[in-house]
């Protein structure tokens, strides 16, 4: 389908506020069209497709279809710059413990709860769950996305669930919470990182402003 | 390495200034909202907190425009508490721009809120605010109405309440402490952060950089909440994180 518009959709299902998103985006586009649309044919014709998410994601994946969604996100996910954030990025692997619910199938592996009996700090203290906070995040490859951030540095977390992708090849980011989690995965046109950028001060702005660019 | 120790400076707004009392009264103008924040930002401060005093409701939407401006300029977390009566409300603090929605009083005469505002908008947009008192040794009541009216809860017990209600975050005030300078109460913060599972922030009483130390060593805190030192030019956010640092408190440098 035709992309010439340049655009950047960021996919609206109905969960959550898309907003701190949106201006971040606007804020590193340079001057391209930001959209925040539940609109199917204006995912299809976005250039790049940031697919955010927030709260349960049993809620998340029935708000995508109620809103026919599925598709245009599925195609996307196939044929552009594609970012998934926070629970956009677990709702592209095949299964979620939380609600027992299949998700998009885009990655092979499932969605996991922090295991309560390894949330201890060295130190020996409780690690709170949601994961929330500033945490490293370790470059397990290198990745256009990566360029200008450094190894290690700090971005944003809100979270109680992570990704456990059966192929370690897609993996390009980790992150240590009581036990090491995938923070970020990779494939072709795929990007999908489990902080928000949106929320993380230079680093995620860099970030978004490379995806902005990104040609896979 | 992992997550680190968050440093939180509060913006008490009323009229669209922020102010800051001792002990809930006697208000001091600070500034302008929005150019706070952003200065914050600039210093690293790893969140920001707006909490809207604003007694009438006429002045409500107030707040709105602060958090439209900060959210268009800062990109770090930003919690607003203050007047938060019902779900409605937390949707347009939300749609604002906030990160996070922090409630007190209404949680407290409410608590069916925290659990049904919490299902709708996820518990890591949920933050609920405890004003407690001591009352007795290591024993606290939680107090609301800006720490006017007891309630007869127990803080510790009404902690472990909200977090199964659906709270993602606990914001524990020491009204003792409030405005001293006299460090954070932290037998109450520890207790607190012992009980619960989900993060708890340490407020009131920071009147130098070894309170903020203490309140996540000792009160093992997740993170920790100052408004005048940072306000008055005292200490920067990022001279907080550098005395923490050199104590091997993980921080964001």
């Amino acid at each position: 389908m035709a992309s010439a518009s340049g655009r950047i959709a960021v996919v609206d299902y109905g969960m959550g506020n898309l907003r701190s998103v949106w201006q971040a985006l606007v804020r590193v586009a340079e001057g391209r069209e930001v959209l925040v649309t539940a609109d199917p044919a204006l995912v299809a014709t976005a250039e790049r497709v940031v697919f955010p998410g927030q709260g349960a994601m049993p809620d998340c994946m029935r708000e995508l279809d109620a809103r026919g969604l599925r598709a245009v996100v599925l195609e996307a996910a196939k044929s552009k710059p594609f970012l998934g954030i926070c629970i956009g990025l677990q709702m592209l692997f095949e299964h979620s413990d939380e609600g027992d619910v299949p998700g998009l199938g885009v990655f092979a592996g499932s969605v996991r709860r922090f295991p309560a009996e390894k949330m201890i700090a060295p130190q020996g203290d409780k690690l709170k769950v949601p994961h929330m906070g500033w945490n490293e995040v370790k470059h397990s490859r290198p990745h256009p996305l990566w360029n200008g951030i450094a190894d290690g540095a700090r971005f944003y977390f809100v979270h109680s669930y992570c990704v456990e992708p059966l192929d370690r090849e897609c993996i390009v980011g980790m992150t240590d919470y009581g036990i090491p989690f995938t923070s970020a995965v990779a494939r072709d046109n795929i990007f999908a990182i489990q902080c928000h950028p949106e929320k993380s001060a230079e680093a995620g702005l860099a970030l978004l402003s490379s995806f902005t660019r990104w040609k896979p | 390495m992992g997550l680190a120790k968050r440093i939180i400076p509060c913006l008490d707004v009323t009229a669209g200034r922020v102010v800051k009392g001792t002990n809930f009264v006697d208000l001091r103008d600070a500034g302008d909202p929005v150019e706070i924040a952003r200065r914050y930002d600039a210093q690293g401060a790893d969140e920001v907190t707006f909490l809207d005093i604003t007694a009438s409701s006429d002045q409500r939407d107030i707040i709105l425009h602060i958090v439209e401006a900060c959210a268009a300029q800062v990109f770090i977390p930003l919690t607003v508490g203050g007047g938060v009566r019902s779900v409605a409300d937390v949707r347009r603090l939300l749609n604002a721009g906030a990160d996070k929605v922090s409630m007190n009083t209404a949680a407290v005469d409410n608590p069916d809120l925290v659990a049904e505002a919490s299902a709708k908008v996820g518990n890591q947009c949920i933050v609920v605010a405890i004003d407690a008192k001591q009352v007795a040794p290591g024993q606290w009541e939680v107090f609301t109405h800006g720490g006017r009216k007891r309630t007869g809860l127990d803080a510790v017990a009404w902690a472990c309440r909200v977090q199964q209600l659906g709270a993602g975050e606990i914001l524990l005030t020491s009204m003792d402490r409030d405005g001293t300078r006299n460090g954070f109460d932290l037998p109450l913060t520890r207790t607190v952060s012992d009980a619960v599972d989900i993060p708890v922030i340490a407020s009131g009483g920071v009147g130098n950089l070894q309170h903020l130390a203490d309140g996540v060593t000792q009160g093992r805190a997740d993170a920790v909440l100052a408004a005048s030192i940072f306000h008055f030019g005292e200490f920067t956010v990022r001279q907080a994180k550098e005395f923490m640092r050199e104590r091997g408190i993980e921080v964001r440098l």
